[in-house]
């Protein structure tokens, strides 16, 4: 399955090379390193919050899992460095959403 | 290589008016041409338009339209430095000898599609880009102690040198609690903090150099080009130095052009978000580390137009495809002692910034007489 079907199903993978084994982001049917075909690894995966703000009442971050960032939005005010764990991520409207704890 | 020149401009008005990109792309170039007669349809080999709207086909319709008969017609995009990318490329034309003299047009409209970059998923649900000026202003002032109230000085420079300039978007200065008090559209950036989309055009002729000395009243030259793409989405930045791509792109213009940035005497910064200024000057190399702010409020304090004389993208408004032509002719202006009440003090060497989606890529000119 791809990165998006799992997504769309509310899950998170991270997508790496058969071949050379990097991770690859953006999503890609194939790797930006060597070109080699892409495998989903499972997981419950830690990240950490590089940066964050606030619009009206929620909170968004700038999260690192492993060498993926992404933007995910987190109820709670976060500190730098916080260790967190995605909590709900989908695919609405053909974007992808991601929601951290 | 051919030396390159700029010979003639044309630019209209930026407002939020609802004209069709045809119709403000054909009012910049048609002030070009009755402004520069000298400059005959005719003879220019190659049309390039930059844009980031979904109509089909510009440059083949702007010289329909114009009475030109290009060998070259295409359209660049590529977000918000489109214009520039154009300019570049008119550049490579003339230089490799395909094209003697080329028209580079470029416009948009307030509702353009190019504001927001759909295919960065990585940004999860936060795709527009006031989120990513936010986490960059977040991370600016943490890490250099900045305040709002020193950030808001930038779009009260702006605003204020915007005053002088006929086309800009802004029509009123404001003050730094004026900022402040503006919408928040997040905890770390305030309305007025933020360049504003809108419907505009800038067209401009470059040419070889027998052209240019041939139908050139006061040339200017682009003696430095310096380019850099480190990503297309925004969470691949490097947290630490998120303006890398206008660090590299900056040394390589000046190197191509023998420069120091201390030889800089004008130049168009892509602010567009307060915190974009000091960040590209610390960049580019006009402000160490961090102190940025220090010279933008130095040279507010002493009303010098040295960064920003139009206004900027936070004060001339952003339709993003003509941004970097407009930013182009200010400081061509410049340098031919013809930007009437914000004209900087016999400036010789001028550079222009502009940059797309969150600093993922940057170009740079640097222009002399």
């Amino acid at each position: 399955m791809s990165f998006e079907a799992r997504l769309s199903e509310g899950k998170f993978c991270i997508p790496e090379c058969t071949q050379c084994k990097k991770t690859v982001w953006p999503p890609s049917e194939f790797c930006n390193h060597c070109f080699g075909d892409v495998q989903l690894r499972e997981g419950d995966f830690e990240g950490k919050v590089i940066e964050f703000s606030q619009q009206k009442e929620g909170y968004f971050c700038l999260v690192e899992f492993e060498s993926i960032r992404i933007m995910a939005g987190i109820s709670q005010c976060p500190k730098l460095g916080q260790t967190v764990r995605m909590s709900k991520c989908g695919i609405i409207n053909a974007s992808y959403s991601f929601w951290v704890v | 290589m051919n030396r390159v020149g700029i010979i003639g401009y044309g630019i209209t008005p930026f407002t939020k008016k609802d004209h069709s990109t045809e119709s403000a792309l054909l009012e910049s170039t048609r002030r070009l041409f009755v402004e520069n007669p000298e400059i005959m349809p005719k003879e220019i080999d190659a049309v390039l338009v930059s844009t980031n709207s979904n109509t089909k086909y510009l440059s083949p319709i702007l010289s329909e339209m114009t009475g030109v008969s290009p060998k070259i017609s295409h359209t660049v995009e590529s977000l918000c430095s489109s214009g520039t990318n154009t300019i570049v490329s008119a550049y490579s034309y003339i230089a490799s000898g395909l094209a003697d003299l080329v028209l580079v047009a470029g416009a948009d409209r307030y509702d353009s599609p190019g504001q927001v970059l759909e295919w960065d998923n990585s940004r999860g649900q936060y795709k527009h880009p006031v989120f990513w000026a936010s986490i960059f202003s977040k991370a600016y002032k943490r890490r250099f102690s900045v305040s709002n109230e020193q950030l808001a000085i930038v779009p009260v420079k702006n605003h204020k040198q915007a005053k002088d300039n006929p086309n800009a978007l802004s029509e009123k200065i404001c003050t730094v609690e004026d900022v402040i008090n503006s919408k928040k559209i997040t905890k770390d950036l305030r309305l007025l903090e933020c360049s504003r989309p809108c419907t505009g055009s800038a067209s401009i002729v470059l040419g070889s150099e027998d052209m240019v000395k041939r139908l050139a009243h006061s040339p200017v030259w682009i003696t430095g080009i310096g380019q850099k793409t480190t990503s297309a989405g925004f969470t691949k930045n490097i947290p630490s130095n998120f303006m890398e791509s206008t660090k590299i792109a900056g040394r390589m213009s000046l190197e191509m052009s023998n420069k120091h940035a201390k030889n800089i005497d004008v130049a168009e910064i892509h602010d567009a978000f307060s915190v974009c200024e000091p960040m590209a000057l610390e960049a580019l190399g006009f402000s160490a580390d961090g102190k940025g702010m220090h010279t933008i409020q130095e040279l507010h304090e002493t009303d010098n137009f040295k960064i920003n004389p139009r206004g900027g993208l936070i004060g001339a408004g952003h339709p993003l495809g003509a941004t970097g032509i407009a930013q182009t002719i200010e400081v061509t202006q410049q340098l031919q002692s013809n930007a009437g009440n914000r004209q900087v003090d016999d400036p010789k060497v001028g550079l222009v910034h502009n940059m797309s989606a969150a600093a993922t890529s940057s170009t740079v000119l640097v222009l002399e007489t």
